[in-house]
């Protein structure tokens, strides 16, 4: 996943340079476990190791100094963690580790899921797209993080394993602070569950970005709206980049639940969305223009997923 | 510590082995360990594309995969897009529409751009601006590497990729 | 009337070309020698501190270290003012630069050097150097640092203000004023004054190539430096004057070199590598990190700008006035200058007045950008312009075409134009399907800017051996950056008669050919061509007596034309009297040597159409069309990559380049991530028209073109960017929370 740097972090301890950027980094054992029992017996007796999928993340912090290991797992062989499985009754089981390009390049999930392939063909460029994974950036927890209020949005689900067994924690509940994750020493993420979509549902994720690529978020708002009879049945939004994580605002999708679909409750709802950011200053952009971007990216990406969930079967 | 890994991976065809520390990324390994100086070093954390390889078959900026996840893979660098004494067209392309200038990015693009040409042989003008948009150039403002790569698309026959 | 050349305006491929496009072309990094070593710099992490003590004890005895070097192994001798090409300095600035002594002036500053066996363990033994610093206040802004109450950076630095010596302490190193006319007088006959002030960020060259040298102090005394850089005389000459050894000590062998721009023309690692070397007996290596890059070399200054101008209804100009602080970062030498020299120099105006400061900040220490200075003049005049075009209902080429400075017109800063192709680039502009086509749609403005750039001419050297297959190998001195051993070699082939194809360029190092300045300043292919066209005519000179020699008749009554020499009834070719040469005398060799007065200069212009989003401020440029007077272009293709390099350049600058700092002086944004260049998805095609209007100065008419189109770009967008939504920026960049804190303002 892209490199994030931890913003509230850099202002408040002025010296980013505390963390010491190098150009390379400490040695580093390596080990690549083909099973999750594996992985989980090398995690107990390495408190400090990392978790390797698409290194996208880990080695520019590796090498900044903002993450230190003396062991990197790689779970690229795991077979629970590489996995796409979908079934249209049950849904969508997509191993952590799965590569953005994997999802984009199966037909059936970019049919299934349209929302999830796009926000994976809009992390970094075509080279990060083919490494970087979903799973990677969850557990990066960064809050500009893309596909994260997506997943909230669509009610994704993420399976944890550990050496005390196997839990289940909503996305909305995953990032606990910038660049922190729920899991406990331990654990890894194996996996993220998505529901399958309810008839007439459209979702989309629009972010600000300066450039039209390659950019860390600025904002970004992640959608779902179910729709029936011309009105909401139910609608989720979560935000990126304005709050120390991914931020899921109940009040704004809960606000169009039973509403009619026209602009008045559109603007509403991105109105709420728009006071629920709590955003910082950095060199990305000033809070007060990130409160106003909320606003704007929620609209929009609520006339997106109006629009295909009324293209939608 | 490990010490020193041994990995054997096919590069440019070649079945290869090399010995690097697992903190060596595989940029590392091609131009230190393997004295393939064709990849370029522009940033060393993803943003430039000048590193960029071909990792089973999918294009990857090498600065963010270790030498020891190359296990086992096909790479594909800038010193295997010729074929033999006979360039590719898109090199020959790029000499006849002077899309480089310093030459430093030329490398990471021609193989950006192969892999784009052996999935779609007639990509849109859009199409290969987003495919190219993780390599950076700075001389060029990228309208001569678009056309080369536009000119060379039309010049592979489509049963050839 | 119009010449007809055989290779001229033809388009060759480059003959380094099939190395570059197969990864055999070796760059600097790419060196690799026996017995190698890494080396590693230790940079400041304060913007500004005295350096109390060094302590290298604890990265010395690191396994793998071989040798850790400070400023305290540099030869000591009393401080002294040297002489590099650009005016006097200090040594103690110069080798300050390189590694700090006494104090560290910015974040980045190189403070120790460590060499290992592998990079790896000269980052980790560098992470155990104790440097005991005091911190002291930084100063970050020209006018900050302009104010009595600002740190002082210089305890040795006084202001010189027009050309005198005050011998006043303060951090501007030098106020300049250029006069002409009287601008109360002219500003009392206006109709219209406009007055803006501008601020533009602190940008960076950008080149994806960071800085590299190897050096070898070999046991016979000799240092042996392999690096990328523009000008390998230089690195020569700057590095003896840092290790105080004559210059004959230190050969120089220019790699290929990964984009220059101006950022590669001074020196940072190549005597550090020559210190590590000598204490280890080894060849050392040290590459910059992109991190490095931005906050250890040369980025361009920053600004503050203020432009008044004044005039009257029927649009003549009759008064301008600019005042321009430059931040020169941690050492004097701010391109205010030149700035100075273009800001009104598009323009024809009778009374100006321009006020310059050179000012020390504590920012990494800047170095040239591609037409230094000039484009934060432009962002200023071109803006202004614009708005009193615009005012006085004008067309805003109609304006400047009835302003535009033309043959005899004489510039603030002294010198009267000679040829110039002002007129015939704005006429281009005017003429173009661009202008006139529609543009529609909500959010969406056209602007247009001009601007201005010199020639340097400076010393280049050539010679050219006849091989007796009837090729010759030329031997040139200027590292190619942008295609210039062919723009060269096509000049030579045009003398001889023979293709571009059988002309064998090769850039060496500096004990194999005469001294040649840099590959910078648009000077390339003018003077490096001048020197090339030289010998090219001493070849042919020689050709001809050994062909009078042949037929026995006087050389004088030999002629020669597109390859064929004759005499009388007698004829031959180049290729059949190549054979004959160790018949008639042996080797022919030909010399240039040139330090050429001729120089042209070259206007430019842009054109852009902008839709801006009001909601979010972001700009997307639909369409862009660079044009540029290049005399004559020798190898078109080359020439709009200059034009469109450019442009995207100042396209960047405009949008969202800028180095972001905190108050401690810190730089945010050292990476690629965040200092956010454009990307092959941010842009349109840039069409590119090339105007010819021939410098009398050269042989075929060459004007150097590398770099006055990065001048008028931002300034284009900006306009457009007001006549998309109604608002006038006056900052750089104009990303887009500068775009709605405008509109915003605009509103309340």
């Amino acid at each position: 996943m892209r490199f994030e740097r931890p913003f509230r972090y850099t202002l408040v301890l002025a010296p980013y340079t505390l963390f010491k950027e190098t150009l390379r980094v400490k040695s580093f054992d390596y080990a690549a476990p083909p099973s999750l029992e594996e992985a989980i017996k090398l995690l107990r007796t390495h408190p400090n190791a990392r978790l390797l999928a698409g290194g996208t993340d880990l080695l520019v912090q590796l090498r900044t100094g903002r993450r230190e290991t003396d062991l990197v797992i790689d779970v690229k062989r795991i077979p629970e963690l590489n996995r796409i499985d979908y079934d249209p009754s049950r849904g969508l089981t997509l191993g952590a580790a799965v590569p953005c390009y994997r999802i984009y390049g199966n037909r059936v999930v970019s049919e299934a899921y349209p929302a999830l392939a796009e926000v994976a063909s809009i992390i970094g460029g075509t080279q990060i797209q083919g490494r970087a994974s979903i799973g990677g950036n969850l557990c990066n927890a960064a809050p500009s993080a893309d596909s994260i209020p997506l997943l909230i949005a669509l009610g994704a689900t993420c399976r944890i394993a550990g050496a005390a067994g196997e839990r289940e924690v909503p996305a909305e509940d995953f990032c606990t602070a910038p660049g922190k994750n729920v899991l406990v020493p331990g654990e890894l993420l194996v996996s993220v569950h998505i529901p399958p979509p309810a008839p007439h549902t459209g979702a989309y994720y629009l972010r600000f970005i300066p450039r039209n690529e390659m950019d860390i978020a600025v904002a970004g708002a992640g959608v779902q709206v179910v729709l029936k009879d011309g009105r909401f049945e139910s609608a989720r939004i979560a935000l990126s980049a304005v709050a120390p994580t991914p931020l899921f605002v109940r009040e704004a999708g809960d606000a169009l639940a039973g509403s009619p679909v026209n602009s008045e409750s559109i603007a509403e709802a991105a109105e709420i969305a728009r006071a629920a950011a709590r955003p910082i200053t950095d060199m990305r952009g000033t809070a007060e223009y990130r409160k106003h971007l909320c606003g704007v990216l929620a609209r929009r990406a609520l006339e997106t997923a109006i629009e295909k969930a009324r293209e939608a079967q | 510590m490990q010490g020193k890994v041994r990995v054997q991976a096919t590069i440019n065809g070649e079945a290869q082995e090399f010995l690097c520390e697992p903190r060596q990324s595989l940029l590392e390994c091609l131009r230190d360990v393997l004295g393939l100086t064709g990849t370029k070093e522009g940033c060393n954390d993803g943003n430039c594309g000048a590193c960029t390889v071909m990792l089973d078959d999918r294009i990857v900026t090498s600065c963010l995969v270790l030498g020891v996840e190359a296990e086992g893979c096909r790479i594909t660098t800038i010193e295997g897009i010729a074929a033999g004494s006979q360039l590719h067209p898109l090199q020959q392309a790029f000499l006849e529409n002077a899309a480089l200038q310093c030459g430093i990015c030329t490398p990471g693009f021609i193989v950006a751009a192969k892999a784009l040409l052996d999935r779609d042989p007639a990509p849109s003008e859009e199409r290969i601006r987003l495919w190219l948009a993780n390599n950076l150039c700075r001389c060029t403002g990228y309208d001569k590497i678009v056309r080369a790569v536009q000119q060379a698309a039309a010049r592979i026959p489509e049963a050839v990729v | 009337m119009s010449t007809q050349y055989t290779v001229i305006g033809t388009r060759p491929v480059r003959h380094d070309g099939a190395d570059k496009v197969t990864g055999r072309a070796l760059y600097g990094a790419d060196v690799q020698m026996a017995g190698l070593l890494h080396g590693y710099i230790l940079r400041s992490p304060h913007a500004h501190a005295r350096i109390r003590r060094i302590d290298t004890s604890k990265a010395e005895a690191f396994p793998g270290v071989k040798a850790v070097v400070t400023a305290a192994d540099f030869s000591p001798v009393e401080d002294k003012v040297v002489d590099l090409g650009e005016g006097n300095t200090p040594l103690s600035y110069i080798r300050g630069n390189v590694l700090a002594s006494g104090k560290v002036l910015y974040q980045g500053h190189a403070v120790a050097a460590v060499a290992a066996s592998s990079v790896h363990i000269a980052e980790e033994a560098a992470r155990l150097i104790e440097v005991d610093y005091e911190v002291l206040p930084c100063v970050l802004t020209a006018p900050e640092a302009m104010r009595d109450d600002a740190p002082i950076l210089h305890d040795n630095l006084r202001t010189k203000e027009f050309g005198e010596q005050t011998g006043r302490v303060s951090n501007v190193a030098e106020h300049f004023r250029h006069v002409m006319g009287d601008v109360e007088q002219g500003f009392a006959e206006a109709d219209l004054i406009v007055e803006r002030e501008y601020h533009t960020a602190t940008v960076h060259q950008g080149y994806i190539e960071p800085h590299n040298a190897t050096a070898l102090w070999n046991n016979d005394g000799r240092i042996l430096v392999w690096c990328s850089t523009q000008g390998a005389f230089v690195v020569r000459d700057v590095t003896a004057c840092i290790l105080q050894v004559p210059v004959s000590r230190v050969k120089v062998t220019p790699m290929e070199i990964g984009g220059g721009f101006g950022g590669k023309i001074p020196v940072y690692l190549e005597p550090v590598a020559a210190l590590l070397s000598k204490k280890t007996g080894r060849p050392v290596k040290i590459v910059m990190s992109r991190k490095d890059v931005f906050e250890g070399t040369g980025p361009t200054p920053g600004s503050y700008i203020r432009v008044k101008m004044g005039a009257k209804k029927g649009g003549r100009i009759t008064a301008a006035q600019a005042y321009l602080a430059y931040e020169a970062g941690a050492y004097p030498g701010a391109m205010v200058g030149p700035g100075g020299m273009c800001v009104f120099a598009a323009y024809d105006i009778p009374n100006v007045v321009i006020d310059g400061f050179d000012v020390v900040v504590n920012k990494p220490s800047t170095a040239a950008y591609r037409a230094p200075g000039a484009t934060n003049a432009a962002f200023a005049t071109e803006t202004v312009v614009d708005e009193i075009a615009d005012k006085l209902g004008m067309d805003p080429l109609e304006f400047r075409l009835k302003n535009a400075a033309k043959e005899g017109t004489r510039r603030a800063d002294g010198p009267k134009y000679r040829r110039i192709g002002c007129v015939e680039v704005i006429e281009a502009m005017k003429n173009h399907p661009h202008y006139s086509a529609p543009l529609e749609g909500k959010n969406r403005g056209r602007g247009v800017a001009i601007g201005f750039w010199f020639n340097a001419g400076l010393p280049s050297s050539c010679t050219i051996t006849v091989n007796a297959d009837g090729t010759v190998n030329l031997v040139e001195g200027s590292p190619d950056i942008g295609g210039t051993r062919t723009s060269i070699a096509m000049q030579a082939a045009e003398v001889l008669g023979i293709t571009a194809e059988d002309v064998r360029p090769t850039v060496v190092d500096t004990d194999s050919v005469g001294f040649t300045a840099v590959t910078g300043g648009s000077r390339t292919t003018f003077a490096t061509g001048l020197a090339a066209y030289e010998a090219a005519q001493d070849v042919m000179r020689q050709m001809k007596e050994r062909a009078a020699q042949l037929w026995e008749v006087s050389p004088e009554s030999v002629t020669a034309e597109h390859g064929v020499f004759r005499s009388g009834d007698h004829s031959i070719t180049f290729r059949e009297l190549a054979k004959e040469l160790s018949e008639t005398g042996g080797p022919v060799v030909g010399r240039g040597a040139v330090q050429p007065r001729g120089v042209g200069g070259s206007f430019s212009g842009a054109m852009a159409d902008v839709e801006v989003d009001p909601e979010t401020g972001k700009v997307s440029v639909l369409r862009f069309t660079a044009v540029q007077d290049a005399g004559k272009a020798i190898h078109p293709s080359y020439v709009e990559g200059q034009m469109q390099g450019g442009s995207v350049q100042g396209i960047g600058w405009a949008l969202n380049e800028e180095y972001y700092m905190n108050s401690s002086g810190t730089m945010m944004n050292s990476s690629l991530l965040d200092y956010r260049m454009p990307t092959a998805l941010d842009l349109p095609m840039i069409d590119t028209v090339i105007v010819e209007v021939p410098n009398p100065g050269h042989p075929f008419g060459v004007r150097g073109v590398g770099e006055a189109n990065i001048v008028p770009p931002p300034a284009a967008i900006a306009n457009a960017i007001y006549h998309a939504i109604g608002v006038r920026m006056n900052r750089l960049p104009m990303n887009p929370p500068a775009i709605m804190e405008a509109v915003w303002s605009q509103r309340d």
